[in-house]
């Protein structure tokens, strides 16, 4: 969708894309100006993960994060506020190529995620993969992701469906 | 995030600045209707409606669907928008993680150059 599209960035600011491949499937990608094993490096390592994971401008910040980079290995990351908590296991783990894991906070419905870090001058394209179990799955998330700002949207609308009706009536 | 709301509000806001706009949106909450149908409703002219039924389209607050030579209105947000919206949410928030990311690689590049000349000592 216009998710891609959108005008080019600075030279210095790489852009971030989001499609939905398929019913089941999500990708995110992005480039970075550093070498794959940089990049992995900063996925792989909790003390560099969390500094970028929950962004401060989003107003995220994490009360932990363990992550044990193995195969078979657990990882667990709890926000600071609401100690909301994402956890899952990594299935595999190829140093400066890729990663996967499950996400298993949302039960049966979370998706697989595969990240692969591809290396060209220097620079890195990151691609992030997300398969959900099913097209049900996937819709459920992007409801629940939507659902504060839907909700936002749709309670102004009804007030102001509210107000102009008393209005018109009156 | 902000600018896609803002830009929301405003289409929202300027869509439900007229009565009859609001009337037709009471209207279609209850049940679908033709423009033929709403124009006799609201006692406008078919060009009248159309037009309402136009600045409430690019708000996003009602599509339409033309079938035959009836074009049918009903409520947004339909699912499409929704999805559009969440897909575009979730692209500020990883876009946002990466800022973050790219801050972390200026840094452990910075420190290999380092390193790496304290080792060439």
């Amino acid at each position: 969708m216009d998710a891609r599209t959108g005008s080019e960035t600075t030279p210095t600011k790489n852009r971030t894309t989001v499609e939905r491949k398929s019913e089941r499937e999500l990708v995110v990608t992005r480039t970075f100006n550093g070498p794959a094993r940089i990049v992995f490096e900063a996925w792989t390592r909790p003390e560099l993960f969390k500094r970028w994971w929950a962004p401060k401008s989003m107003g995220m910040s994490l009360r932990s994060c363990e992550m044990d980079v193995r195969v078979g290995g657990k990882y667990r990351l709890e926000f600071e506020h609401d100690a909301m908590a994402f956890f899952g296991t990594y299935v595999e783990v190829t140093p400066h190529l890729r990663l996967v894991w499950t996400n298993e906070e949302g039960g049966e419905g979370g998706p697989v995620t595969t990240v692969t870090f591809e290396e060209k001058g220097g620079k890195t394209l990151l691609v992030m993969h997300e398969l959900y179990p099913s097209k049900e799955a996937l819709d459920a998330a992007g409801t629940g992701a939507a659902d504060a700002m839907v909700e936002t949207f749709s309670q102004l609308d009804e007030l102001l469906i509210t107000l102009g009706a008393s209005v018109g009536r009156s | 995030m902000v600018q896609y709301s803002r830009t929301g509000f405003d289409a929202s806001f300027a869509a439900l600045s007229d009565a009859t706009r609001r009337g037709v949106l009471e209207q279609l909450g209850r049940a679908d209707a033709s423009i033929t149908e709403l124009a006799e409703k609201f006692h406008m002219t078919l060009t009248g409606m159309k037009k309402h039924v136009g600045v409430l389209e690019q708000a996003r607050l009602v599509t339409t669907e033309k079938v035959g030579r009836v074009r049918t209105c009903k409520l947004g947000l339909r699912r499409l928008d929704e999805e559009a919206a969440w897909i575009e949410r979730y692209r500020q928030l990883w876009d946002a993680r990466f800022d973050e990311l790219d801050k972390v690689v200026e840094d452990l590049k910075r420190k290999e150059k380092v390193d790496g000349r304290k080792n060439r000592k």
